[in-house]
């Protein structure tokens, strides 16, 4: 009888193995997977759970990762073996086509418009910080849409490195400062010291003679207008003013 | 929500051990046991998520759990495989520490292949009597039983525990 329950008592003291509760809380959501994936941006760790990609971040190892990940997203996290299919999503995100899901639960309802609102920006394309505000209802936020970009938990993959400064000064980069935003930016095909320099002489948007539109200049719909058709233009009111309505697709001012 | 999340994140923590020692009690292997566990636990999640506040915050946690983790074991071997005993612990992560050498010694004294040739219903309550060190009271709450059958059910285990060590005495 003694040696029995005795027995039983033993099977009792045995531990959950290694890791049990974090693969628990990963699969209940509530706690994140990441691994290190090689980019066209080189190698950046991205952490996801069941609800799509939370953060994302290029160090220079797993341990600052999670440092990062601790301080800014504040949820359990472990290395784990990605989705089969993440690698190429990621893949794709990068090269401009739009079929990630993301985990945003951790932010403000602003924040959370914020970034899903660059998320529109097509890549080879930027927008002034004052056309997120004015996009999200907010004309009057333009900082407060720069600090909710700045602390972008998923820079990369939600494009917070296509918004940059109306006068064309680049502003600061969460994923890496300007020099990483310049970089990216080059990479996806933005002519970047031909915008600055129209910028410094005030020059904001391009006007399509033959068709009376005008938008940013980096719109698909600028970018393909012939040359001689090109007009450059410094505000809304001299756009008006000489006959043009805004692009409806870029949207330089509500269309 | 965040509450119910902040929640579930310490009954992972506190009852981890105790769900995985409870699932290897009664289906005899570590990668069961670890499925148990995590079934449970996630069950009890989703469970959460949709109680009141007051339900959840009245929870007697254990007997709760304990009475999921009994369902959950339940179902996986209903009418499908009978509980394996895994003698060599050849799962590649279970690096056999203390616990795991305590455990393969009542394994050689073959108190785990005794369990699992008791009937489910005597196996149950002999393993939250006496594994898990619930008293009688939960044990009950968790088979879903009066109190008086959880005993009687405890004390014929036991007798057919040892009647079965005795059987392989004779042989």
């Amino acid at each position: 009888m003694t040696a029995i329950t005795s027995d039983l008592k033993k099977v009792g003291s045995l531990k959950a193995p290694a890791g049990f509760a974090a693969r628990v809380l990963a699969s209940a959501g509530l706690a994140d997977q990441y691994a290190r994936f090689d980019t066209v941006l080189g190698p950046v760790f991205v952490a996801w759970n069941r609800i799509g990609v939370s953060a994302a971040m290029r160090a220079p190892n797993p341990l600052e990762f999670e440092e990062w990940f601790a301080h800014d997203v504040r949820r359990p996290l472990i290395a784990g073996e990605p989705p089969a299919d993440l690698e190429a999503k990621i893949a794709d995100q990068l090269n401009g086509k739009r079929r990630m899901r993301f985990d945003l639960r951790g932010l403000t309802e602003f924040e959370q418009a914020v970034l899903m609102k660059a998320l529109e920006i097509p890549r080879g394309q930027v927008r002034p910080y004052s056309w997120i505000a004015r996009e999200i209802g907010h004309p009057q936020a333009v900082r407060a849409v720069g600090t909710a970009l700045a602390n972008n938990p998923i820079p990369y993959f939600i494009p917070c490195h296509r918004v940059i400064r109306a006068d064309g000064v680049i502003g600061n980069y969460g994923g890496g400062g300007p020099e990483a935003k310049k970089e990216i930016l080059s990479l996806e095909g933005v002519r970047l010291p031909k915008l600055q320099e129209l910028a410094r002489h005030g020059l904001r948007y391009e006007g399509v003679r033959s068709t009376k539109v005008y938008c940013y200049p980096t719109c698909h719909h600028a970018k393909r207008a012939l040359e001689k058709n090109v007009i450059w233009l410094h505000d809304a009111t001299e756009a008006k003013s000489k006959g043009f309505r805004p692009c409806k697709v870029c949207r330089p001012e509500a269309a | 929500m965040e509450g119910v999340e902040r929640l579930f994140e310490r009954m992972v923590h506190e009852h981890q051990d105790r769900l995985y020692a409870l699932g290897y009690a009664l289906t005899g292997n570590r990668h069961d046991a670890e499925e148990v566990a995590q079934d449970t636990l996630l069950k009890a999640y989703r469970a959460l998520l949709t109680y009141p506040p007051e339900r959840v915050r009245d929870l007697k946690q254990r007997a709760w759990l304990h009475r999921i983790a009994v369902n959950v074991a339940r179902n996986r071997h209903r009418g499908v495989r009978p509980p394996v005993v895994e003698l060599n612990g050849s799962e590649p992560d279970a690096a056999p520490g203390p616990e795991a050498q305590a455990i393969d010694r009542a394994l050689v004294n073959g108190v785990m292949s005794s369990l699992a040739s008791l009937p489910p219903r005597y196996r149950e309550a002999v393993v939250l009597r006496y594994v898990q060190d619930l008293p009688y009271g939960e044990v009950a709450e968790a088979l879903d039983v009066p109190v008086g059958t959880a005993k009687s059910d405890v004390h014929r285990a036991l007798k057919m525990l040892r009647g079965e060590n005795d059987d392989r005495h004779h042989e």
